[in-house]
């Protein structure tokens, strides 16, 4: 996709600058002109949701931390001086608490629309990879967040994950005591919390310029898989894209705001509402929604497998849950990209998602019977969809035909020409 | 359809059209980020205070912190008084009242310093305007510099009974802020 740049400095001021820091030069060539291929779907504009997501979370944080006090005995205080008290704190803190829940249903449409289109497929396998660990570091964002407003979830949220590690073997209750830096979780450990979720976003937003960067190296999949292999394939950036990523950034922000301004608290806890209390543990300790598969899957290891004990199962379970994505290049055999093109997986697919959701509701229930036997039932599928099928309906399955070309699935094998006036379609306006 | 470059066109219209709703939304989006940076409902409920003088007695005083800064409440003897209204005020270093609750041109006579009828209250900020510390006086014990108001032991500026500056480095007046009397009793700052 590199090639000469075409970028003209457009007057002295500009050259000067271009032949000393050629930014303008990059951002004109990877946003203006950068041909994108011009049968994109709305899945293709999540990643421009979630950078707008990332810097809201960050502004808004930024603004929060102006006020928060991360101190045991003021913190549950200070957000409710926050909510009532500091000027348009009404709107920014219930901002930053709903905008961690949207910045996560994005990622997660964001990683079915990669797994759906094969998107992790080479040459994207790093750029793959460092989504994974945007989805980490994400994940150890949310967690360490959830534990500031020290809320009764907060704090036996963190107590019960915390806890985890004392199931490694020899070193563990050394590596929960570090963790904690006391005997429980306590004020050490909000205090080392908020510097930590003060701390990852920003090396998020690395990742992030390393994850856009290998994109622009193999440039964008598209909904067929085929790749860009003439200029009617491709659209530059400017202004097609851009206008649909902000078309979909407007309709996205409509829940969003539905949110923030009628149910701010829908998406959370009532539990954290109460002071965090470490002599009284909630009835039912869970995470925030988009934990629920993954704590399901934790949970659903009741039983010692050979030498690991049932704790460390879970655990080791739940990791590989994640870790298992960074895989998933070299798990799938179908040399054909994109579901569209083939039917059996396209329904193991399917039975993937439908298998994620029931993990959430379950990870949301009790864990006890018959909530415990439908989650291991629902974890063995969740295993299976990438240890088997990936490997397996890759080499059985027989794609449907491919179109030729990306410009023959948008415009059909006659190029369009029949179908309007040649020249129509994509001439300007004249001025 | 082609136009003249000349001619606004349409394009032209709905670029500007939507710049400028662009340009509106930015600023709605801004101002809440701006404004949550100013004293917010706590800050400002500590704005005001309410103070009750009948504990003091005549040439007591007490202090008080308003809006983060002491603030001297002084039930003056009536020497104190007669020789803070026999000062001619044009001897004076800063000859305005400093006084919050009068114009800036006011003069620095005693009766601009204080309340008409509540003579014998005095109402300071106590912060000396040298560089800013609190100046001695409001306890039995301190020296009260060589014209019997305060003394700021940082660099030896000298007030009078009437908190006017005399003697030393200070540039001006101890400040005199906005106050109201409710009752005979009873004065509320800011």
């Amino acid at each position: 996709m590199s090639g000469p740049s075409s970028y003209k400095p457009q007057s002295a001021t500009a050259k000067w600058f271009d032949d000393r820091l050629p930014i303008v030069r990059l951002m004109h060539d990877s946003f203006v002109v950068f041909p994108t291929p011009r049968n994109l779907n709305y899945m293709w504009t999540f990643g421009g949701i979630l950078t707008f997501c990332l810097v809201a979370q960050i502004v808004t944080g930024v603004i929060l931390a102006m006020h928060y006090v991360p101190n045991e005995t003021m913190a549950f205080d200070s957000v409710q001086h926050i909510k009532r008290d500091v000027n348009y704190g009404w709107l920014i803190q219930p901002m930053h608490a709903v905008g961690a829940s949207m910045f996560f249903l994005a990622v997660y449409l964001h990683i079915f629309r990669g797994l759906y289109y094969g998107s992790y497929k080479a040459p994207r396998e790093v750029l793959w990879i460092l989504g994974v660990f945007i989805f980490l570091a994400m994940m150890a964002t949310g967690f360490l967040g959830y534990t500031l407003p020290w809320g009764q979830m907060s704090f036996w949220g963190a107590t019960v994950i915390t806890n985890l590690f004392s199931s490694i073997p020899v070193v563990g209750s050394s590596i929960v005591t570090w963790l904690w830096g006391g005997f429980a979780v306590g004020n050490p450990t909000l205090n080392r919390f908020f510097s930590l979720h003060y701390l990852l976003p920003f090396v998020i937003f690395g990742i992030v310029i390393l994850h856009v960067w290998a994109l622009h190296v193999a440039g964008q999949n598209n909904p067929t898989g085929l790749d860009i292999k003439q200029p009617s394939d491709s659209v530059p950036m400017a202004p097609f894209a851009i206008m649909k990523d902000v078309f979909a950034m407007f309709v996205f922000l409509i829940p969003f705001a539905y949110f923030v301004f009628f149910m701010p608290d829908w998406l959370g806890h009532a539990d954290n509402y109460v002071e965090a209390n470490p002599l009284s543990t909630p009835p039912h300790i869970v995470p925030e929604w988009y934990f629920l598969p993954f704590y399901a899957i934790l949970r659903a290891i009741t039983f010692d497998i050979g030498p690991i004990p049932a704790k460390l199962g879970g655990v080791i379970m739940m990791v590989s849950a994640i870790v298992v994505l960074i895989f998933i290049p070299w798990l799938d055999t179908s040399r054909v990209r994109s579901c569209k093109y083939r039917p059996i997986f396209k329904w193991c697919f399917w039975a993937f998602v439908f298998t994620c959701l029931a993990l959430g509701y379950l990870g949301a229930m009790p864990a006890e019977p018959p909530y415990v036997g439908w989650a291991q039932f629902f974890t063995l599928m969740y295993f299976a969809f990438f240890l088997i099928a990936m490997p397996v309906v890759g080499i059985l399955e027989t794609p449907d035909r491919l179109p030729r070309s990306i410009t023959e699935a948008v415009l059909g094998k006659d190029g369009g020409a029949a179908a309007m006036p040649a020249g129509a379609a994509s001439a300007p306006q004249k001025r | 359809m082609t136009t003249d470059v000349d001619d606004t066109n349409r394009r032209d219209f709905l670029v500007l059209a939507a710049n400028a709703f662009a340009g509106v939304g930015g600023a709605a989006v801004l101002w809440p980020f701006i404004q949550q940076m100013n004293p917010d409902a706590s800050a400002l409920a500590l704005a005001s205070i309410e103070v009750d003088l009948t504990p003091i007695k005549q040439g007591q005083a007490i202090t008080v912190m308003w809006r983060g800064k002491p603030v001297f409440i002084r039930n003056r003897t009536p020497d104190e008084i007669k020789a803070a209204q026999a000062v001619n005020v044009a001897e004076l270093r800063d000859q305005r009242a400093e006084n919050d609750g009068l114009p800036e041109i006011a003069p620095a006579s005693d009766e601009d310093r204080v309340k008409k009828g509540k003579e014998q209250w005095l109402v300071l900020v106590g912060i000396c305007t040298h560089l800013g510390c609190i100046p001695k006086g409001q306890s039995i014990a301190d020296s009260r510099g060589d014209f019997g108001g305060y003394f700021c032991p940082c660099h030896g500026s000298h007030y009078d009974t009437s908190g006017r500056i005399r003697k030393g480095p200070a540039p001006r007046n101890l400040e005199v802020p906005e106050y109201t009397f409710l009752s005979d009793t009873k004065i509320k700052i800011g």
